[in-house]
């Protein structure tokens, strides 16, 4: 079986599986890494939602062997040294999750959404993020969070975040 | 011993109740027991034992135990599904024991016939366990003050409690880790062992984040198949395509040797494959060749079913004397599924005579027994381990547990830990549904405008309540007298808060093959609906504002409270743009009382709902933020499915099949603000789950009602099939 190479978290990770493995299944049970949830299967739920290369993607839809030489990042690679990323700081601020189970995928697309759009409308909210649903409906929670988290990302001192 | 208590909150597998009582046992800390139940009961201590029997055998108690550490631990018989108990509770604890939120441990009770009731639903966790939680805590405090005084000699009375410290007024301090051992030998508290008084609260009723939150944004909460169970293969199943569909004959040679395949199981409910990942199970499940017979409900589809509801109304009732006119309403609701984020899901290890089972169940002791009967154990279902796990919504899908039996019938086939996952596809296609119906209400006017008479008859196939309300009676009976549970639970819920004069309500049981469930308020999801848009169409007959009327009949001093608030607060009547209208509706229900104003946009042709004002008088709102998250996600899960959201039923197979179809609301739908407001008649503890659905749904219907002309009748609206 070839062995696909990717960075996943910040680390290199190199794993040996069929190239058309789903890579949301070679996080999960080959890798252990379980923060991106399946919802579908088949991108309508954004439940995977997680980075590549800095963009949202469906760790459902994308075989490992496309991953191979890119950087992959899930919800458990968001908060670094220094502390939790905005947007997380945001969740908890507004107390936006219920269940929890979509918020891993509503984190990582609304990260990828303020770093295409520091300083989002609600309609550029409604637009990035009508693709993850939320079955607790914290919708109007999780749009306060993004403005909050846009507020904190252009307060914040120091590097650009991601 | 300590190290027996693992690091984690609330860890998924490590953590089994008969080690914790044999360090109790071992290292005789203070153990507080409560009995559960609706009264508030005594509460009382444990006797610091050398017998692990005598404490196995505490019957049906509600624990708060202090560590040595100084860590407070809860036991709940209860199962967090997204609905905020966790933080309720330690906010419960943490008040009366005057220490820290971050000091309290909440874990979820195993499976237990001696708690009384563990399933969670009926919007009852707060409103059972609020006393006995407060109870235990108080009477904890009471006897780490006692054992401080002891040690001190000095009186109780002097010493004050504060964050996890007893005090004295000389400034002496011992921490509750240092006095939980002496507190299990006080015999009689010299302190009070009483509850404060909720003017004495300074956490409870104060809005407070989740204490799982900083867990679930960065992925650390486990969900049933995020545990690392070893050896657990990732399993699903090959499902038939029509509703209780049954497996004629099948060929697995070619699944079987597919990659990464471990083995196929046949069941009575389709063929399971499990392999090393999930991916490779599906792509063998898809290679099965399976015959299927078709299901019992194969003759069935959404015409006949409307049908044979209609039919199910019956003629019409003799009106009041004196009654002049009849307003006739009908109303259709189609079947909806839960559609729960996280799918049904079971790891279970089945050895020997014994099993295991994790899973997110909403009544594990029902769990516990039907696995137990599946592996041909009815009798011992304590060979039966049943681990309730967090779960991603439950809305009362996770009453029935089809994949905690499946799991372990593979488990014990294959020989090995399976991990059992249902496709988005099994979750909308092999459910147990809010059932579908159909609504007659007459209303009988009389000379000058008078309400002499409002009859409703709801057709509506038997909701299956095998779990009952969670005790061993009632399920019983549901699983042998579905009609009459499901009779019953009608009759207990079902009420009209308005002077009509003569109010009749009765239930049409049309059974169906169809596997239904509680959804979120249960009946009141259509009845009381239907009624409180009945009550806007009378309005309009008598030319009639809606609120004047409501607040003219309605019987209740709460509901008028509410009403009133939502009328304030939500502008009721202020001008609007053409096409945009106000609609209101209220309900009192689990000891709580809510109103709902709504105002909606039609202009595009598509409703869209610009904001919801929400008054609710829950009584005292144990986490107002908890009460808020909850009553918000109902108006979501209410607007869903009046608008785009329901089932539709071809020969006798759900055609929805995923999120792309059954159109529960995105974000683009979210109004720009959905407020609550908390109204406190009293210090009773309502029920929350449930109350924030029906009255969401019928002010929405209200204000489409009145910005269209038109009253909806059928659900979900913008179905054109409906």
């Amino acid at each position: 079986m070839p062995a696909h190479q990717f960075i996943l978290n910040g680390q290199p990770v190199s794993v040996e599986s069929p190239s058309d493995l789903p890579l949301l299944w070679v996080l999960r049970d080959v890798l252990g890494v379980t923060g991106p949830k399946y919802g579908c299967g088949v991108g309508v739920c954004g439940a995977c939602t997680s980075h590549l290369d800095g963009e949202a993607f469906r760790p459902c839809l994308h075989p490992v062997g496309e991953v191979a030489g890119h950087e992959v990042k899930t919800i458990e690679g968001l908060a670094d040294a220094a502390g939790l990323h905005p947007v997380q700081q945001a969740w908890i601020a507004e107390d936006v999750a219920q269940c929890g189970f979509c918020q891993p995928g509503q984190i990582m697309a609304a990260v990828a959404l303020l770093r295409r759009n520091p300083q989002p409308s609600d309609a550029d909210i409604d637009a990035a993020m009508s693709d993850n649903v939320c079955r607790c409906g914290t919708y109007v929670r999780i749009r306060s969070a993004i403005h909050r988290a846009a507020l904190l990302l252009r307060s914040a001192a120091g590097p650009q975040r991601r | 011993m300590a190290d027996l208590l693992p690091e984690d909150a609330a860890p998924p597998s490590g953590f089994d109740r008969r080690k914790f009582l044999t360090w109790l046992v071992a290292s005789p800390t203070l153990m507080v027991a409560a009995r559960c139940g609706l009264d508030l009961p005594s509460a009382q201590a444990a006797e610091p034992t050398t017998d692990p029997a005598a404490l196995e055998e505490t019957p049906l108690n509600l624990y708060v135990a202090v560590r040595t550490d100084g860590r407070v631990v809860a036991t709940l018989p209860r199962t967090e599904m997204g609905q905020g108990i966790t933080t309720a509770v330690t906010m419960l604890v943490a008040e009366e024991l005057d220490t820290g939120l971050d000091a309290v441990d909440v874990c979820t009770a195993d499976a237990d016939p001696r708690w009384l009731i563990q399933l969670t639903g009926l919007s009852s966790t707060m409103r059972y366990l609020a006393g006995p939680l407060r109870a235990a805590a108080a009477e904890a405090r009471a006897r780490l003050v006692t054992a401080a005084a002891h040690r001190w000699r000095v009186l109780a009375l002097t010493l004050t409690t504060t964050q996890g410290e007893v005090r004295a007024p000389d400034g002496r301090r011992l921490g509750y880790g240092e006095l939980a051992e002496d507190a299990a030998h006080v015999l009689l508290p010299e302190v009070s062992p009483l509850p404060k008084s909720p003017g004495e609260y300074t956490v409870v009723g104060q809005p407070t984040g989740r204490v799982d939150a900083r867990d679930i944004v960065t992925g650390a909460v486990r969900f049933t198949l995020d545990l690392d169970i070893p050896g657990a293969m990732p399993t699903v199943v090959a499902r038939p395509p029509t509703l209780r569909g049954t497996v004629l004959s099948f060929n697995a040679s070619t699944a079987r040797a597919m990659p990464g395949v471990v083995g196929v199981v046949q069941l009575s409910s389709g063929v399971a494959v499990a392999a090393r990942t999930f991916a490779q199970a599906f792509a063998a499940r898809d290679a099965l060749q399976v015959t299927w017979a078709p299901g019992p409900a194969s003759h069935l589809s959404d015409a006949d079913i409307r049908t044979r509801l209609r039919d199910a109304i019956g003629p019409r009732p003799l009106p009041p004397l004196l009654t002049t006119r009849v307003v006739e309403g009908r109303f259709d609701f189609p079947y909806l599924a839960h559609a729960p984020m996280e799918t049904q899901s079971c790891v279970a290890r089945v050895t020997g005579d014994v099993a295991e089972v994790w899973s997110g169940v909403q009544d594990p002791k029902f769990a516990r027994n039907q696995v137990a009967a599946a592996l041909g154990w009815a009798l011992t279902p304590q060979r039966v381990t049943v681990h309730p796990i967090r779960a991603g919504g439950g809305f009362g899908r996770r009453f029935f547990t089809e994949a905690a039996v499946e799991a372990a019938l593979i488990s014990r086939s294959l020989g090995q830990p399976v991990k059992l996952m249902w496709s988005r596809n099994d979750e909308m296609r092999h459910g147990h549904y809010r059932p579908a119906s159909h609504h007659r209400i007459l209303a009988s006017l009389g000379p000058g405008g008078s309400i002499l008479g409002w009859q409703h008859r709801a057709a509506i196939p038997t909701v299956e309540f095998p779990h009952g309300f969670g005790d061993l009676l009632t399920s019983l009976a549901g699983q042998v007298l579905p009609e009459v549970t499901s009779a019953l639970f009608f009759t207990l819920t079902q009420h009209v808060p308005y002077q009509f004069g003569w109010v009749a309500q009765e239930l049409a049981e049309v059974p169906l093959p169809i596997p239904t469930a509680s959804f979120r308020s249960v009946f009141t999801s259509q009845v009381g609906v239907a009624n409180e848009i009945f009550v806007d169409q009378l309005a309009r007959e008598l030319q009639r504002d809606p609120v004047e009327l409501r607040r003219s009949r309605l019987t209740s001093r709460r509901l008028k409270a509410v009403l009133d608030r939502v009328v304030l607060e939500g502008a009721w009547g202020r001008t609007l743009p053409p096409g945009v209208a106000q609609g209101v509706a209220v309900l009192e229900e689990w000891d709580s009382a809510i109103a709902h104003l709504v105002e909606v946009d039609v202009t595009s042709g598509t409703p869209r709902v610009l904001r919801v004002i929400i008054a609710a008088d829950v009584g005292l709102p144990i986490n107002p933020k908890g009460v808020e998250a909850q009553l918000q996600g109902a108006a979501m899960d209410a607007m869903s499915t009046t608008l785009s959201a329901g089932l539709h039923i071809d020969a006798g197979a759900v055609r929805e099949g995923s999120f792309a179809d059954y159109r529960w609301l995105r974000m683009k739908h979210a109004p720009a603000s959905i407020q609550v407001h908390l109204v406190r008649s009293d210090n009773r503890v309502g029920g929350v789950g449930e109350l924030g659905y029906p009255s969401a749904a019928a002010a929405l219907a209200n204000a489409i009602a009145r910005a269209t002309g038109t009253m909806p009748t059928r659900f979900p609206i913008l179905d054109e099939g409906a």
